[in-house]
């Protein structure tokens, strides 16, 4: 294993890891919600139940989206995005990131910042099963394909 | 509520675009541990469950959130086959495009271009693995 040092960014991944770690325990102490991103994006698709759940995950989707923005106008500098996947191949992967995180009720922040800190043991197993398909996965795609 | 939720949000995406975790090429180098691995996002794990274990120990025991009547937490203890098979999915789904679903919704509108096609496959995603997760269990 060769670590990447002219990519690695342990303090400012540690700070955003910290904002993140507090936005979710805002939702959680103010509001009683968890902050999973794909449930409140799935539950937003749920007309028929919970109708009073909606106007809370529209405005943090909202907030998510401008979240970014403010970066950008604090900092004066733009957000680093380099695609790793175009066209089909990026949708074939939001086709299968949205079947699998409904199928398996969470993602990274549901399963892996609030499950792992409630101590689940269904998001322990979550997670690593995420982890593990998606480095075989990265292994396949840049090492072997 | 709204307010709370909107604040909540503010401060995720913030942190998502902060940490490194809207390029989908870092996420790649993360996930890249048999090539040249940049571990940063581990940091950005860490530093999350770190903060909000802390605090879940701290209002845990409260009868109830600051503005709101109940906690509504997961109640399922059962590691089951969606579970595992949904997460199995989702891995190699974040493996080949470098997005997990938060990143995605904030770098939406950031780089369109990419952003949108991506978020219409995923919401698809989510409603139709709603159905499919009603069917297995």
């Amino acid at each position: 294993m060769t670590i990447d040092f002219d990519h690695f960014t342990p303090l400012m991944s540690l700070v955003g890891g910290i904002m993140i770690g507090a936005s979710a325990l805002i939702l959680m102490a103010c509001s009683g919600r968890v902050m999973g991103i794909s449930g409140i994006l799935s539950g937003l698709t749920q007309k028929h139940q919970n109708r009073s759940e909606i106007p809370w995950r529209l405005a943090f989707v909202v907030g998510t989206i401008l979240g970014p923005f403010l970066v950008m106008m604090v900092t004066g500098q733009g957000i680093e995005i380099r695609p790793s996947a175009h066209g089909p191949l990026l949708m074939l992967g939001g086709l299968i990131v949205g079947l699998g995180t409904a199928i398996g009720s969470g993602c990274t922040s549901g399963h892996g910042i609030c499950g792992l800190a409630r101590f689940s043991t269904r998001s322990l197993a979550a997670v690593m099963m995420f982890m593990a398909t998606a480095i075989i996965t990265v292994a396949l795609i840049r090492h072997v394909l | 509520m709204i307010i709370i939720a909107v604040v909540s949000g503010v401060i995720f995406g913030a942190g998502l675009a902060i940490s490194g975790m809207l390029d989908p090429s870092k996420v790649s180098g993360f996930l890249d541990l048999f090539g040249v691995w940049d571990p940063s996002l581990a940091f950005v794990m860490g530093g999350g469950v770190i903060v909000n274990g802390i605090g879940f120990l701290l209002i845990k025991n409260r009868a109830k959130p600051l503005f709101a009547t109940d906690f509504k937490l997961p109640t399922s203890k059962v590691i089951d086959k969606p579970l595992l098979i949904g997460s199995a999915l989702f891995g190699i789904g974040w493996g080949i495009s470098g997005l997990c679903p938060g990143p995605a919704v904030a770098s939406a509108f950031l780089n369109p271009a990419d952003g949108i096609g991506f978020m219409v496959f995923m919401m698809a995603g989510l409603v139709l693995g709603r159905v499919i997760k009603r069917r297995m269990s």
